[in-house]
């Protein structure tokens, strides 16, 4: 190393990393539980990318019609195509209602029914009766659900006094012999390294939606804990399914929400045909978010994209009540005002399916407890390590998300994971010396980003790698794209060690943060494009256009992948859980998918 | 006569300039405030040219093309993108918002981007909002209720709802605050707009009981009563809201109270 860091120690009982929803609802239990918390973020809590979910929270509080958490179980199934472990969807669907409730009693600004309960709108792939009607199940906050509820709780984090260490960048997991110690961290306000001992680590850092060109995520979603996770030799699961959603705003990937559609909005084509009637007749624009990127995409492809160049779709709102946009929908009114130039009342929103969510992850159980592949064990934890929210994968959403399931996983796992701590660890416990080699990756990696003189720059590669992203692994894919992908992907691997910045600072030095998160967004795509190659069937988000049929003899089972320092990535899998957790419910065994 | 200048440290000198690609289309320039706390240098307005025609519209899309392809030193928070994270926050034109939602066009000859006035920079358009953040957690914003919690959510009509439109979303951005002289003046003691916003943001919420509580904790010379209506806060907020009324509101109340 090129010169030496000097490294402030801090122990705590639990380092919660990421003060998204997950993460904050985390930081809210340790607190309360008495134990000694640091949650450590690279940017302002309300700043975390929960802050732009827009449609809502789903749970079957049945406050405008009949529900069942049994029904939200098996939409949540059935969305997922049967890869999501039932006995963690279970416990999700039972503790939405009290997370809610919960939610609603911290204070968090929910819209009102007439007679004063939390507001519920329709979102895609909820029904009631297993699939007969559709369900009002969706809690909003008018069309800033996340805002509301990223607010309010960093406001009952501020109220349990929780520590913050904010704008503290991770850098890497401190590992002893396949245990996790604590965490290296670099304070960007000061330029100074924090090591971070602690009884567990609990990454909650969120998505790598800035592997693709395209979108929806914020410039900070770099899934970092996903990145320290492999380059501490553990595998991430089902990495190749990434949503689509729908309704990105055509050219500037902003998100238009979901509820939207349950609000009455209308995707058409260049015709002005409701399409997703023929694609879906029965749910409609309301189907499943895989089911109707891909039928958008089949409309463009076949010639009926709107555009110029033919090549969007219109979410049509002209028909609604304006009292309906104002009261329901005025975020998504200002952003297409601002981003599209279109007044919502009078014209079409441009979209296009844009690069939405995680499905994959750190692999855990519903404690939010990660896990391995040891010696046979599937199952098999990683003492002293934990992750919750998108940069998990329980699994809850399979193959393929339901909208409002998303804010429903951050608050019922942060929950989960916080009390898992409380029930297994001691307040104070005395912790063991950290190995004396504990922070060196973590040191040698930023110093080596630090000094880089080489003659790629940071932008540049990431770019690079964006372009294949979009291009050979995205709505629809093939054999022979994602060949050619993983080849590209492989030459831009070999580019990472010629890297060169120019900032040399430590104080808010952003070349090399960016320069950090390239290696976590590489890695990344390299396990999302090698896991769609290898996977060889269509379900969900993977949408294989030379095996288009789900095949659940063969692939009923979660990927797991590793990848070496080298890009080189191994390939495994882990059965799926299915089922359920309690005797209350039976297990919904696969069938064909059809909204 | 008292001679007010600035710190020799603190004059803004001319920078370096980078002049673009030499094809542009059409060229914009931007002048931006830079600093660095680690050379011992001034302050510089640094120059940069940008072809607006191979970049996206807003000021905040010049800025990553710059940190791109010409200066990666370039140093500014980012996060969003569409104007609901509050990160980007900055003095474009003269006017604070946020470059993520300000057209370049807009802007009529060169642009200037300074970071947020009157607070203490980290670094370029990197403002330290540390003495913000605690004024806000100093109002206790989380919901006080005497009453014990319900089993299930507790009752609030539309109607009592729709008292906190306008306050709720307010996402922390500190233009407001930051374009407030009194602020500037007394930032130390004086809560800004954005704090008073959401301190009325609680007292609005009928499932709130607190109020007393509440005013009690503004009543002093400076905490609330330093606004003296110049409205600046509400002219500059980026997302439309009205910092100004909820302060008179709160004003209201105070003189309510007392009879």
């Amino acid at each position: 190393m090129s010169q030496s860091y000097e490294i402030i120690d801090h122990t705590y009982d639990v380092v919660v990393v990421g003060a998204g929803g997950a993460g904050l609802r985390a930081t809210v239990a340790l607190a309360e539980a008495g134990l000694r918390t640091a949650c450590v973020t690279k940017v302002f809590p309300t700043r975390s990318h929960t802050v732009a979910a827009q449609g809502g929270i789903a749970a079957s509080l049945g406050n405008m019609g009949k529900d069942d958490w049994r029904w939200h179980m098996y939409d949540t199934i059935k969305g997922s195509d049967w890869l999501g472990d039932q006995d963690c969807i279970e416990y999700m669907v039972r503790e939405a209602a009290p997370s809610i409730i919960e939610l609603e009693h911290y204070g968090m600004p929910f819209s009102r029914t007439e007679d004063g309960k939390i507001y519920q709108r329709p979102f895609g792939g909820m029904s009631t009766n297993y699939g007969e009607g559709i369900a009002q199940r969706t809690c909003a906050a008018a069309d800033r659900t996340g805002h509301a509820m990223l607010h309010t709780l960093y406001q009952q984090s501020l109220k349990a006094n929780a520590e913050f260490f904010i704008e503290y960048f991770a850098v890497d997991l401190i590992m002893e012999d396949g245990t996790c110690r604590g965490v290296m961290t670099w304070n960007l306000d000061d330029g100074t390294i924090h090591r971070f001992r602690a009884q567990k680590v609990i990454l909650a850092t969120g998505g790598y939606g800035r592997s693709y060109f395209s979108c929806t995520g914020a410039h900070t979603c770099t899934g970092d804990g996903g990145g320290m996770a492999l380059r501490a030799g553990l595998p991430l699961q089902d990495m190749e399914f990434v949503q689509f959603h729908p309704t990105g705003i055509y050219g500037a990937g902003c998100l238009i929400t979901e509820g939207v559609r349950g609000e009455g909005g209308i995707l058409r084509n260049a015709d002005g045909e409701r399409f997703m009637e023929r694609y879906a007749p029965s749910a409609k624009d309301l189907a499943s978010r895989d089911v109707v990127s891909r039928s958008m995409t089949m409309e463009i492809r076949e010639g009926r994209g709107v555009g110029a160049e033919g090549d969007h779709i219109h979410l049509d709102l002209t028909h609604l009540d304006p009292n309906v946009i104002d009261q329901r929908l005025p975020g998504i009114a200002e952003t297409a005002k601002i981003f599209a130039g279109v007044d919502v009342a009078k014209q079409p929103i441009p979209v296009l399916p844009t690069c939405h969510y995680n499905m994959g992850g750190v692999p855990t159980n519903y404690h939010g407890e990660v896990l391995t592949l040891r010696d046979g064990d599937p199952d098999a934890v990683v003492p002293g390590l934990m992750a919750i929210g998108e940069a998990a994968c329980v699994s809850v959403h399979g193959a393929n998300r339901l909208g409002s399931n998303s804010l429903l996983d951050l608050v019922v796992f942060g929950r989960a994971a916080g009390l898992r701590c409380a029930d297994t660890i001691e307040a104070g416990a005395k912790q063991a010396d950290l190995p004396l080699d504990g922070g060196d990756l973590a040191l040698s990696r930023l110093d080596a980003a630090r000094q880089s003189k080489g003659e790629v720059k940071t932008a540049a590669l990431r770019l690079e790698m964006q372009k294949v992203m979009q291009s050979n692994c995205a709505v629809f894919r093939t054999g022979e794209v994602l060949q050619e992908g993983c080849d590209i992907m492989d030459d831009a691997w070999a580019k990472l060690s010629d890297v060169g910045i120019s900032d040399r600072s430590m104080v808010w030095n952003s070349d090399l943060v960016e320069t950090l998160e390239l290696d976590n967004l590489m890695s990344q795509s390299q396990v999302t494009i090698r896991g769609a190659l290898n996977r060889e069937e269509s379900r969900g988000a993977q949408a294989r256009e030379d095996f288009p049929d789900r095949d659940d003899d063969n692939w009923m089972k979660h990927t797991l992948a590793w990848c070496e320092s080298d890009g080189k990535v191994t390939i495994d899998y882990r059965p799926v859980h299915m089922e359920p957790l309690s005797n209350d419910v039976q297990a919904f065994p696969p069938k064909a998918r059809v909204y | 006569m008292v001679e007010f200048s600035l710190p020799a440290n603190s004059k803004v000198k001319g920078g370096h300039i980078h002049p673009g690609p030499k094809d542009a289309k059409s060229r914009k320039t931007f002048k931006v405030y830079r600093w660095n706390p680690d050379d011992g240098e001034n302050p510089s307005l640094d120059t940069y040219a940008v072809d607006t025609e191979d970049c996206g519209p807003m000021v905040l899309d010049a800025l990553i093309k710059i940190k791109n392809e010409t200066d990666s030193t370039l140093t500014f928070r980012r996060s969003c993108r569409e104007g609901v994270c509050g990160s980007c926050a900055m003095n474009i034109d003269g006017t604070n918002t946020l470059a993520c939602t300000k057209y370049i066009s807009d802007v009529k000859g060169d642009i200037k981007v300074y970071p947020l006035p009157h607070m203490p920079v980290v670094k370029d358009l990197v403002p330290d909002l540390t003495h913000a953040y605690a004024q806000y957690t100093s109002i206790e914003p989380w919901m006080k209720s005497s009453t014990p919690a319900p089993e299930r959510e507790r009752r609030q009509s539309p109607e009592e709802r729709d008292q906190l439109d306008g306050l709720w979303e307010c996402i922390l951005c500190f233009c407001c605050s930051t374009s407030c002289p009194s602020y500037w003046w007394n930032g130390d003691k004086y809560l800004g707009p954005a704090v008073l916003l959401q301190a009325y943001r609680w007292i609005a919420d009928s499932r709130d009981d607190a109020t007393g509580e509440r005013l009690d904790n503004l009543e002093d010379p400076f905490r609330l009563f330093r606004c003296h209506t110049i409205m600046n806060c509400t002219k500059t907020c980026p997302k439309g809201l009205n910092p100004a009324q909820a302060i008179g509101e709160i004003k209201k109340l105070m003189l309510e109270r007392q009879g």
